[in-house]
């Protein structure tokens, strides 16, 4: 392991460990049910952004709504390592 | 007499589920069924495939039960959905309310299946005669072709 350097201008991003859970159109997309993830995003909204660019999700963040731990929460909501993140497509029940 | 949400992954027996609601109280009992189509959109569908959140799904359906609980005169009300490959007719979800007067049975019933479409989180791909298939409501625009 390399000490941490000390770097006012650009400090060394975190990464936190995620727990995704991918469902319907984004499982498909991601061509996987669930992942863990080292990330540097620090709100559920940085973290989706990452993965519109890595899987290619269209639909945007007004279509969709974000989940924590099993509640949902505001998009800009802070991460923490340990967290399990699912983002929620339009539903269709009934 | 708490609202109960529940998923199944195979049929639904509605008679089973309408004795949970029986009360000496209740003068009327509602239940929508909700029924998979042969058509939407112009499209002839040939299979329906429902998928669902659980841990957060139950979480949300059970905050709705509750929900109408508390809004209506209602004595019970419970609601199961399918989710896994059904075919045209499957019962897809049912919802049962029982209430002393029809009013708040048919009135909470609504509530029910308009706010479970509305929130809870389940999918519904259809399997379209054309051999298309389509995430209702996540890709309009597009069809994505299936395997």
């Amino acid at each position: 392991m390399h000490p941490i350097q000390k770097d006012s201008v650009n400090p060394p991003a975190t990464l936190l460990s995620l727990q995704l859970q991918y469902f319907a159109i984004f499982r498909e997309q991601a061509g996987k049910r669930s992942e863990v993830l080292l990330s540097s995003a620090t709100t559920a909204a940085e973290l989706y952004a990452e993965l519109q660019q890595r899987y290619g999700f269209e639909l945007t963040t007004s279509q969709t709504k974000a989940a924590i731990n099993n509640e949902f929460c505001d998009w800009d909501r802070q991460l923490k390592s340990g967290d399990a993140v699912a983002f929620i497509p339009p539903v269709a029940g009934g | 007499m708490p609202g109960a949400f529940s998923f199944c992954d195979t049929p639904i027996d509605p008679a089973a589920l309408q004795a949970t609601l029986n009360h000496p109280a209740a003068g009327g009992f509602v239940a929508f069924e909700g029924r998979v189509r042969n058509h939407n959109e112009g499209q002839t569908v040939v299979q329906l495939e429902y998928e669902a959140f659980p841990e957060l799904a139950i979480k949300e359906g059970l905050l709705i039960m509750d929900e109408a609980m508390q809004r209506f005169a209602i004595i019970g009300a419970a609601c199961i959905h399918r989710v896994g490959l059904l075919e045209i007719g499957d019962m897809a979800i049912w919802v049962g309310v029982s209430a002393a007067h029809r009013d708040a049975a048919f009135s909470a019933c609504r509530y029910i299946i308009d706010e479970i479409k509305q929130r809870v989180p389940i999918w519904k791909k259809e399997h379209y005669a054309s051999g298309d298939s389509g995430w209702i409501n996540c890709e309009t625009r597009t069809r994505t072709r299936s395997e």
